[in-house]
């Protein structure tokens, strides 16, 4: 096949990719986006099959390997639930970056096959390439895979920190970096690439230990974004027009992810790497309302009874919400709500679930129609107007002491303002503090009732009250 | 001066200016082989900025509330990854590329075909009023 016919697939491919990307921008057009995405990613694979020099056997192979990680990829989307999404995310992007691995390994091996070079005469360049796509593919797979643990529960999603801990993530940083000048140097040596990939399998371990559970969504929008590094880097090793530009979108796409979630949180991403938050030391910050406060504690009935005489609820949901698989309930008490002349509006702050839009996707999947859900900035002058707010699994990101306690590591973060609304209705499981290991004082104020409780129970126990 | 003679300068000029054809050809050449290394690294290079930057607009316009989708969608395009893997496998390479090639197209296919089919079940989800 004809060198620059094959250039033009490829070119055609990322220009696909973009617009899959570009049609995410509205609900409407994103369906639309995908499927050319999937077109792009036929015609570069195709584009591939009538390279130069594939062998018909060969290339029979890569149409059953194509066949079993098709299969697998398939039957896990369509497996998945949907509050596992985070981990599913975690643990596609670690294939990607030992995927980038292995293809490092086979450049190495068989230069010939990418033209840039021969067996221990690679191009100087294309040997700093494939070293810096190796080291960062195999941070991000170990990387990855330390989230996927952290976020499935297969590891404790409390940081672990250690004495030294930076010192030594940066002396693997240095000895990656002057193993990369080595292996360039020696005309791409197998043993010195062995060396890169483990230290950056180390290094991508040592990284994401000491993140906590609640910064999983900077971490997977990280990782995303590793990702896309790593292809670019074997994208230029091989020189391909394709995976360069693939990359780099993933690269920046992870990378404004990654600002947006550290934005929601008043966090520089230097302070989220450097991980530990929430971890310990934390209690002596608890501030103002200890114990001794009373709280007002109400049952369902309670609920259903104030949320039926409201003209407006604005429901704000959490982690919580998905772990407690609470969204086809809370669909239900809306539904009852809305008959009964109630407006009814979701509020949703960035940080809101283990991964960016990870509250947008599960409310989707109980039907909440999207044009009811609202970000942060849209929604939160109309607290003040609402009548009762109900709280769901969210702690943190409506607390006060992030405005007016500047002592509260959580001082700045952006939060919704639930404590303008008349009544704050606050599910919760008990008494105990958020992630950020900071008491809410909002729980002790007059106009907050508590409702202990599991929040899918919870809410269905309203959604009977309702119905009588 | 006869046909004869004209034919013969002619005949003549096109002698020289085939052999400077030649030289002209061998000079490029020689030129190219110099240029080789460099110039497709620059050219990659610009255009690796330039998607940089329209990955940076284009993220910026989606909305939020898709930014679960455009994580999965992502990774399915970073899988095209999957480009090199092939080569590797399918080119006459060595028994150890072939092996790694094959493990990489198994690992983006997963990653293509999950990345790709989640994102429309979870696009699928979203609806209006």
């Amino acid at each position: 096949m004809n060198q620059s016919f094959t250039s033009f697939a490829y070119l055609v491919a990322a220009v696909l990719f973009i617009l899959a990307l570009r049609g995410l921008s509205h609900p409407n057009t994103s369906r639309r986006g995908n499927q050319l995405g999937i077109i792009g990613m036929v015609i570069a694979i195709g584009a591939t099959f009538l390279h130069d020099g594939m062998s018909f056997g060969w290339a029979l192979i890569i149409l059953l390997g194509i066949a079993i990680g098709g299969a697998i990829g398939l039957v896990v989307a369509q497996k998945i639930k949907m509050t596992a999404l985070p981990q599913l995310v975690a643990a596609f992007h670690s294939l990607v970056g030992l995927a980038a691995v292995f293809v490092a390994a086979s450049a190495l091996n068989a230069p010939q096959s990418f033209g840039i070079g021969t067996p221990h005469h690679i191009h100087i360049e294309s040997l700093i390439e494939m070293s810096l796509g190796l080291a960062i593919g195999a941070i991000t797979f170990t990387g990855s895979l330390i989230a996927f643990a952290k976020l499935q529960a297969l590891m404790s999603g409390t940081p672990i920190t250690f004495k030294g801990q930076h010192q030594l993530n940066g002396g693997i940083g240095i000895l990656i970096l002057l193993l990369i000048i080595a292996f360039v140097f020696s005309g791409g040596s197998f043993i010195l690439f062995t060396l890169i990939a483990l230290a950056a399998l180390a290094l991508g371990f040592l990284l994401i230990i000491p993140i906590g559970g609640a910064d999983m969504p900077v971490v997977v929008s990280m990782l995303n974004s590793y990702s896309g590094w790593a292809a670019s880097g074997i994208g230029f090793t091989i020189g391909n027009l394709a995976l360069i530009v693939t990359g780099a979108l993933v690269g920046s796409s992870g990378a404004i992810l990654s600002y947006i979630m550290c934005k929601g949180m008043n966090r520089s991403i230097i302070n989220v790497i450097a991980g530990g938050f929430g971890a310990t030391g934390e209690a002596a910050v608890a501030g103002p309302g200890g114990g001794d406060k009373a709280v007002k504690i109400g049952s369902a009935e309670d609920a259903a009874f104030i949320m039926k005489n409201a003209s407006k609820v604005i429901v704000v949901p959490g982690y919580g919400m998905a772990v407690a698989h609470a969204q086809h309930a809370l669909r239900e008490m809306a539904d009852i709500l809305k008959e009964d002349n109630v407006e009814v509006k979701y509020a949703i702050h960035p940080v809101a679930g283990r991964m960016p839009g990870h509250m947008n996707v599960l409310l989707a999947e109980a039907s909440v129609p999207y044009d009811d859900v609202f970000e942060l900035e849209q929604i939160n002058n109309e607290f003040a107007t609402a009548d009762v707010v109900y709280v769901i699994g969210a702690n943190d990101v409506t607390n006060p002491a992030a405005k007016t306690n500047p002592a509260s590591p959580i001082f700045g973060m952006p939060i919704l303002e639930v404590d303008k609304a008349k009544t704050v209705l606050f599910v919760k499981r008990s008494m105990a503090s958020g992630y950020a290991g900071v008491d809410n004082e909002l729980f002790f104020r007059d106009n907050t009732m508590m409702l202990f409780g599991d929040a899918k129970k919870m809410t269905e126990e309203i959604v009977m009250a309702l119905g009588k | 001066m006869t046909p004869a003679d004209l034919a013969a300068q002619a005949a003549d000029l096109a002698h020289q200016a085939s052999i400077l054809a030649q030289n002209a050809a061998g000079v490029a050449a020689i030129a190219a082989q110099n240029a080789a290394p460099a110039a497709p690294f620059v050219y990659l290079f610009s255009i690796f900025v330039l998607a940089i930057f329209v990955g940076y607009y284009v993220v910026w316009s989606v909305t939020p509330a898709l930014h679960s989708p455009l994580m999965a969608v992502t990774n399915a395009i970073s899988s095209v990854i999957i480009v090199g893997a092939m080569l590797a496998t399918g080119l006459h390479g060595s028994a150890i590329a072939h092996f790694f090639g094959f493990l990489a197209v198994v690992l983006a296919s997963i990653n293509i075909f999950g990345g790709f089919a989640v994102t429309n079940r979870m696009l699928a989800m979203f609806k209006k009023k």
